[in-house]
């Protein structure tokens, strides 16, 4: 008969057919279908292969816990990977494919794979590869044969492209679960008045209502649902509640449209939404958990509490007859409902007393067989039958087996709490015997476990939980005690052994692991329930053990001799199913990464034909080609200009930072290098600073504006840290300093303009001004008033050079920057000057021997860079202590030099390492920072740091070394100051 | 996610934060010329289980530096003060407002 849909009955929607593929083959199902309910339908028993072995799989269960029908879902970019078939909702045209099978589910080379069994068992890897067989190539060689036969489903290679976001929300009290224990909670205590957000994984509230079958629960959930919508509270659909984290900060993802065909192109396909609730509430209810006997994960065998969920909530028929094995009552209602539905039924119970639920069993055409228990599975890719046996009072198995006939069995092995979210916020389990599982221990934090996740499995009495909740945080006392347990009672049973006979009994069928498995993970000592995992991989696949955890534990137990649940168990992490990295990163990828910085010039640079390039977060200019020129020769001519002419650079992107107040001058003092306590009013001067561990921290220009007024620049790269570091000095070490230090790299704009015509374009912008060498000497800063539409413009202009050429380094209010640099350029270009972009800036300051950040990498000293005599003998400045540890005023450690190629036409690159010529091997004698072709000197030039400096390596001969690109040059080691080292140029 | 409560600007998510350094080491005063004073107070640090105190900025907010007493096993935060010891005065006593340094302020004086 196999699986069919009744002709009424269930929660789908029978007006709106859907039509979906499987492995191409077109199939129907109904909108409120999940892919499994509607493969079960189609009577699709076998939906792919496992993990391991390949073993066929069938659908087992129909929630989260699922480990058999896992799909491929779409196809090219937007195919997804490990889906569930059993949460999935069926759209129509969605293409779903089975996973792990290749060519096909009925045919699949990789099943050869369950013939080698013996050898693939736990421990296999470990064993081969860190064995006698230990080597990288062998692994190597083996890694792509077994990348492709284990795993399970091919992630897409291609960009996602869906869009995701991110939401932050704020609220009393989070309920995570809509089944009948939430609902409660969540309706009461909306209307006591409590903002509340209640989250439910499914596409549908209800949780059991949704499986139970009888229309009076459907009723009851739209009664609470409206309930809490009228008082106010919020209810999410499709939203998995991953992780719970300090401070009660809950990560729930919400998806919008994998279950539309056609989504607003415009709606993220996923929200991770922050969730900040003071209480959260886990009504998250319980697996049903399965038992290990022989073949237990033949297509067809299933919880049997699964069985009703697809007859009842998808009027689907698994099968036309069934045998339910079970050791409690719970089981007995199920299989009531699917009697009454048209399934033969055999229900065999490990007890060996008649349930409570005998009667109205047999009354319902059911036979019931009392102290029998499943022990293998008939039947090679579908079920046919299952052999059964007696059991006694001591749990000892009878040989004797009977084989009874059937199209799906059912099994359930008691109900495991979903302790999830607890166990994230490091609450350790509590075994609790009456249900034979773990639950929540004790915790100080807001978090209440209620109705099934608390081990109370009565409906009546789950209600009864989420009132007193509701109570309790209204504080009053509770009245009765809550009753554990399924009525009636259950009987422990894990495992089915019997003895003389091998069975393949699996314990986690996702990750293809066996009794047997952990029977040798304990021979072999991983006995304690972290070593067994990771020895066996149990509990590791994508259910997160939901269903095998507890079964893997029993069988230990009965290894060591133990009772079960003396060992604890695993602790569970975030994500509680799997989660999308794409709703994790949300806005944040491709240009969206981090924002972008514009210099107030930025359009003039676009408008004069600049090539951008990326300095951290900023856009620069990097060069201004004319036509038909490549980036060297715009650089080379632009470094020229600079040198023979004159010619512009936006500095804007310099750090500034205005440091004021009585103490200034001392604060300032206290952190550079050099004395600062005697600079003049409207003068600059270049400083350095360390860190407390005497390394460079950065450098720059400060001028003195006023009495206590000072004008900080810091290089671009350390703008933020040093601006942070300034005011961790001020706040927590030198608290006694009046002083206020602000950031104003946004607030000025800054632009150089160098060369020995600098001088003429400033007179021509600024006439009234005085621009001799007497009247704006070398290091001068000066304010100039300007009117500008009727308004007073201020800018600032220091005589200050960076390029080694007689420059004025200009900053104006930012919203003035674009006119100012526009006039300059205009002056600039008719005395035949240009741009200048950060490229041939490059060259310049490399031909002076100035540091940037590619030389100040954070590991180099004052004297590495060749400022030691800078630093002040007479005063104490942050890092003068821990500069003089021995190994950094060690002679020998690498110092800042030139680089010059021998053969001058040769040239090298950054990165490269410099070697003794003999022994050009290991890390050599030294590296280069930075190179660059010199139109002053004609041909490539680098700095770098070679161990000793320019002095220890005169008149010898270095390899530039840089084995990546092949490239080995002979160098000889000069002074960094390789043009103009008097600086002739600048002061003139 | 840790949540800050920043006395200038309410609970906030601790990633608008930089975790400066531990809020007990003292560093030298800067005359001090001892090697191995500042070598412990740069280098040593306990990595205690338990109580911890720490220095945070909150570079995406006030910028000021917050005292914040932590634990380490908990992650719970039981107490978060300016670093500065005249900010954490003054917010003690928000009616009277004082100076930094410890003058009354000119509100104050011209009642």
């Amino acid at each position: 008969m196999g699986g069919y849909r009744l002709k009424n009955g269930g929660l789908i929607n029978r007006d709106k057919p859907v039509s979906f593929s499987f492995n191409g083959r077109k199939l129907n199902g109904f909108e409120g279908d999940s892919i499994a309910a509607a493969l079960l339908a189609n009577n699709v028993q076998q939906v792919g292969r496992s993990f391991k072995y390949h073993r066929l799989r069938g659908v087992m269960s129909a929630g989260p816990e699922e480990g058999g029908a896992l799909f491929n879902v779409n196809d090219g970019a937007k195919r997804i990977a490990n889906v569930k078939g059993t949460m999935a909702e069926l759209r129509p045209q969605m293409q779903v494919y089975a996973q792990n099978a290749y060519p096909g589910i009925r045919f699949d080379i990789g099943a050869i794979n369950s013939l080698f069994a013996p050898f693939l068992s736990a421990g296999f890897y470990y064993k081969t590869f860190m064995g006698p067989m230990r080597s990288t190539s062998f692994w190597m060689f083996c890694e792509r044969f077994i990348r492709k036969a284990a795993g399970l489903g091919t992630a897409s290679r291609e960009p996602d492209p869906d869009s995701y976001d991110i939401a932050y929300g704020f609220c009393d009290v989070l309920v995570v679960g809509a089944g009948p224990s939430g609902l409660h909670a969540a309706a009461e205590l909306a209307e006591q008045g409590r903002k509340v957000i209640l989250v439910e994984q499914d596409f549908e509230a209800g949780g059991s209502y949704l499986s139970s079958g009888r229309p009076e629960d459907l009723a009851l959930r739209d009664q609470l649902i409206r309930r809490l919508k009228t008082a106010g509270g919020q209810l999410m659909l499709r939203s998995t509640a991953f992780g719970l984290y300090d401070g009660l900060v809950t990560g729930v993802i919400e998806r919008l449209t994998d279950h539309i065909t056609d989504p607003d192109p415009h709606c993220p396909r996923e929200i991770t939404h922050i969730l900040h609730p003071r209480h959260v509430v886990l009504a998250t209810g319980a697996s049903e958990r399965g038992l290990a006997f022989g073949n237990n994960d033949r297509p067809g065998v299933m919880l049997a509490g699964a069985l009703r969920s697809y007859a009842c909530r998808y009027g689907v028929m698994a099968g036309g007859s069934a045998v339910l094995a079970t050791c409690h009552d719970g089981t007995y209602e199920d299989a009531i409902m699917l009697a009454g539905l048209g399934m033969e039924i055999t229900l065999i119970d490990a007890r060996n007393r008649k349930s409570r639920q005998y009667q109205a069993a047999s009354a319902a055409g059911i036979t019931v067989l009392n102290g029998k228990v499943p022990v293998n599975v008939a039947g090679s890719s579908a079920v046919a039958g299952i052999e059964v046996a007696d059991i006694d009072e001591k749990g000892v198995v009878d040989k004797v087996t009977t084989l009874i006939g059937c199209e799906v069995v059912g099994i359930s092995g008691g109900y495991s709490p979903v302790i999830h979210l607890p166990s994230h916020r490091g609450i350790k389990p509590r075994w609790e015997a009456s249900i034979q599982a773990f639950v929540t221990g004790q915790t100080s934090e807001n978090i209440h476990v209620i109705g099934a996740a608390d081990g109370v499995f009565e409906a009546s009495a789950c209600i009864d939980h989420a009132r007193q909740l509701c109570a309790k945080m209204m504080g009053k006392k509770p009245k009765k005690q809550i009753r554990r347990g399924i009525p009636g009672g259950q009987r422990p049973l894990f495992e089915i052994q019997i003895e003389g006979r091998k069975l393949k009994s699996f314990i986690d069928p996702q990750h293809d692991v066996t009794s047997e498995d952990i029977r040798q993970a304990h021979r072999e000592g991983f006995v304690s329930v972290e070593h067994m995992k990771r020895y066996t991989t149990l509990g590791m696949a994508t259910d997160q053990g939901r269903v095998g955890n507890i079964l893997g534990l029993a069988v230990m137990a009965q290894a060591q001799g133990l009772a079960v649940g003396s060992s604890g168990v695993t602790t569970f992490r975030p994500p509680f199913t799997p989660v999308s990295i794409g709703a994790l990163a949300a806005r944040e990828r491709g240009a969206d990464w981090r924002p972008v910085r514009r210099t107030p010039m930025h359009y003039e640079h676009l408008a004069a034909g600049a090539v951008m390039t990326d300095a951290g977060a900023w856009k620069r200019a990097w060069y201004y080609p004319k036509q038909g020129e490549t980036i060297d020769d715009a650089y080379i001519r632009e470094a020229a200009t600079t040198r023979q002419n004159v010619a512009m650079v936006d500095v804007s992107t310099l750090g500034k930072i205005a440091v004021q107040g009585p103490d200034a001058t001392e604060f300032l003092n206290r952190i550079y290098v050099n004395p600062f306590a005697k600079l003049a009013i409207g003068k600059a001067r270049y400083g350095i600073m360390l860190r407390d561990d005497g390394m460079v921290l950065d450098d720059g220009t400060t001028w003195r504006l006023a009495e206590d007024d000072y004008f900080m620049t810091t290089t671009t790269a350390q703008a933020a840290p040093v601006m942070q570091f300034l005011e961790e000095l001020l706040q927590r070490r030198w608290t006694d300093l009046k002083v206020h230090i602000s950031s104003v790299t946004d607030q000025w704009a800054g632009m150089a303009v160098a060369g020995p015509y600098a001088r003429e374009v400033l007179s021509a912008q600024f006439p009234s001004e005085g621009w001799s060498d007497a009247a704006f000497p070398f290091m001068g800063v000066r304010e100039i008033t300007f009117a500008q539409e009727g308004r007073d413009i201020i800018c600032r202009v220091a005589r200050i050079s960076f390029s080694g050429e007689r420059a004025f380094e200009i900053y104006v209010s930012a919203d003035k920057g674009a006119a100012l640099w526009s006039s300059l350029a205009s002056h600039i270009k008719e005395g035949g000057g240009c741009l200048y972009g950060m490229e041939a800036l490059g060259a310049l300051r490399i031909e002076k021997g100035h540091v940037t950040a590619a030389e100040l990498d954070g590991r180099v000293t004052l004297e590495d860079a060749g400022f030691g005599k800078m630093a002040s003998k007479t005063k104490p400045f942050i890092g003068s202590v821990l500069r003089q540890r021995p190994h950094l005023i060690f002679e020998n450690r690498p110092q800042l030099v030139g680089i010059f190629p021998k053969d001058r036409t040769g040239r090298f690159s950054a990165g490269a390492i410099l070697c003794h010529p003999d022994q050009v091997s290991g890390f050599g004698e030294g590296w280069v920072t930075a190179v660059t072709h010199s139109p002053a000197l004609g041909h490539w030039i680098g700095l770098g740091f070679i161990s000793g400096g320019a002095e220890a390596w005169q008149n010898k001969t270095v390899m530039v070394a840089d084995p990546v690109r092949d490239n080995f040059v002979e160098a000889e080691i000069v002074s960094p100051h390789m043009f103009d080292p008097q600086g002739g140029r600048q002061h003139g | 996610m840790l949540r800050i409560d920043c006395p200038f600007c309410g609970p906030r998510n601790h990633d608008e934060f930089t975790y400066l350094e531990d809020g007990s080491v003292k560093m030298p005063a800067l005359a001090n010329s001892n090697k191995n004073a500042w070598y412990e107070a740069v280098f040593l640090r306990e990595n205690p289980r338990g109580a911890h105190i720490e220095d945070w900025h909150h570079t995406q907010g006030c910028r000021m530096v917050l005292r914040v007493k932590r634990d380490t096993l908990t992650h719970k935060i039981t107490s978060v003060v300016p670093a500065h010891p005249e900010y954490k005065k003054m917010l003690a006593s928000r009616d009277k407002p004082v100076r930094p340094s410890g003058k009354k302020s000119a509100g104050a004086r011209a009642k």
